[in-house]
């Protein structure tokens, strides 16, 4: 069996655009709009996901034919919690300043919908390789819209990307004025809306019947 | 044994709750002393910033920031109560939180407007020596925003009350508004300020619209625009700490003893 059959090609990719955890399955919005106001928290936060997802996937799927189906909710949770308790601490001792400001965020990827969704809805029934590479693409889906939030929000906001100054901005002599409304949560919602409306126009597939 | 016997259920939880507490501890006694350290980093980059050593919003690599604290900082302990310095014990392993939270080491406050409940003993202070050899002092404040404390440094000339800086370290206040707290521009508004007045009264505060110059208008600073409680909170915080119960005793010293 390859590394990538078909199924896990599938895992990997379809959730980037075809079945988007935050664009099409509408989970995970709530961390997108909070930490989407800079580049650099969006990929961390996104980094830190795409870690728990992957790794409890590959854990629960391992104990999947142990667990008990009358606490297999309450086990996904010990071990994704668990995991974001590592993730956590590991963002403490290497990047101690973004960790700060994520504050709460990385904590409450334990109650994001994206991991436990993912280990009920697709790691109970699957092997460990697949899974894992199905918390992988989930993560990459999530980051894919993260990404692109936290550059539009960060780039019009404040005209820098990665805390770099691209455009010169009017109060220091340039000419760009930078739109504070990006840097509001409301904007990151406009975005995400604008990204859902492209996406499900370019795949009518994606709507929803009337 | 069945996978849905009660034994088996609790002994599998069982099994699963110590190998996740395992991997919990394991990976907090390993990285514990790189945190710490790293803490202990960022406080040192914020007194660096509250002296103006370090232009506020701008950032330095770990290892200039070290070099710059050893050789201009120089970490005192002060009794708050009769505003001397403390010897026998060491600034580098003193934990003024922690001291305040332990009822051996600290004291109710007084009700006061900055809603301030326990003061330390014992804080610590930072002595620093300016780029043409200005000694400053750096005095920790903390107090109540509009969700939650305020922890930051005000840094003082050698006369107690021309203020170089303020700079808070950890806030929980809203991003965008009391978050402001935090912005190198209004940071930069504190350079030249007096904290005192003729009389040695804490009077420096925040007020609407727009302050004047420090030179004409030194006991005012700009508030930050929709973060009315925010700044109050400041105003309030700073007040308490410059005062009797905070380190009015021991700026008194300082300016009898003719600076730091």
């Amino acid at each position: 069996m390859a590394l990538l059959d078909k199924p896990r090609r599938a895992a990997l990719l379809d959730p980037l655009l075809r079945n988007n955890p935050i664009a099409l399955q509408m989970l995970g919005i709530c961390s997108a709009l909070a930490v989407t106001t800079r580049l650099d928290k969006a990929l961390v936060m996104s980094l830190s996901l795409t870690l728990v997802a992957a790794f409890s996937s590959l854990a629960v799927s391992l104990l999947r034919r142990h667990t008990p189906s009358s606490v297999r909710i309450i086990v996904q949770l010990a071990i994704i919690s668990s995991l974001v308790i590592v993730v956590d601490q590991v963002l403490k001792a290497y990047l101690y300043e973004i960790s700060l400001e994520l504050s709460v965020f990385v904590g409450l990827i334990i109650t994001n919908c994206i991991v436990l969704g993912r280990t009920e809805g697709f790691a109970m029934q699957n092997p460990p390789l697949t899974s894992f590479i199905d918390g992988i693409g989930n993560g990459l889906g999530y980051s894919l819209v993260l990404a692109t939030v936290g550059f539009i929000r960060e780039f019009v906001g404040t005209g820098a990307v990665f805390g770099r100054q691209v455009l010169p901005l009017a109060g220091e002599g340039g000419w760009y004025q930078p739109n504070s409304m990006f840097l509001l949560a409301p904007a990151a919602f406009f975005i995400i809306a604008v990204m859902i409306w492209l996406l499900r126009t370019a795949r009518p597939e994606q709507q929803e019947r009337e | 044994m069945k996978t849905d016997s009660p034994a088996y259920t609790l002994a599998f939880t069982a099994a699963v709750c110590v190998a996740c507490s395992l991997l919990v501890a394991g990976s907090n006694v390993l990285l514990r002393e790189r945190q710490e350290e790293n803490r202990r980093l960022y406080l040192q980059k914020n007194v660096l910033q509250a002296s103006g050593l370090v232009a506020p919003g701008r950032t330095i690599p770990d290892r200039e920031a070290r070099e710059i604290f050893s050789q201009r900082v120089e970490p005192r302990l002060v009794d708050l109560r009769s505003g001397e310095y403390v010897r026998g014990m060491d600034p580098r392993r003193f934990d003024q939180r922690r001291a305040r939270g332990d009822p051996a080491q600290s004291r109710e406050a007084a009700p006061n407007p900055a809603s301030v409940r326990r003061i330390p003993n014992v804080a610590l202070v930072y002595l620093v020596t300016g780029e043409a050899g200005a000694r400053q002092v750096v005095i920790p404040v903390e107090g109540l925003g509009l969700y939650g404390t305020l922890y930051g440094y005000l840094a003082l000339e050698r006369d107690t009350t021309t203020i170089r800086g303020l700079s808070f370290y950890e806030n929980r206040e809203t991003p965008g508004l009391g978050g402001e707290v935090d912005n190198p521009k209004w940071k930069a508004l504190w350079d030249g300020r007096r904290a005192y007045d003729e009389n040695w009264k804490p009077r420096i505060t925040l007020v609407k619209g727009q302050a004047g110059p420090p030179q004409r208008d030194p006991y005012r600073v700009d508030a930050i625009a929709g973060a009315t409680m925010t700044s109050n909170g400041v105003s309030r915080l700073l007040q308490f700490w410059l005062d009797e119960q905070g380190f009015g005793p021991y700026l008194r010293r300082l300016r009898e003893r003719g600076g730091p």
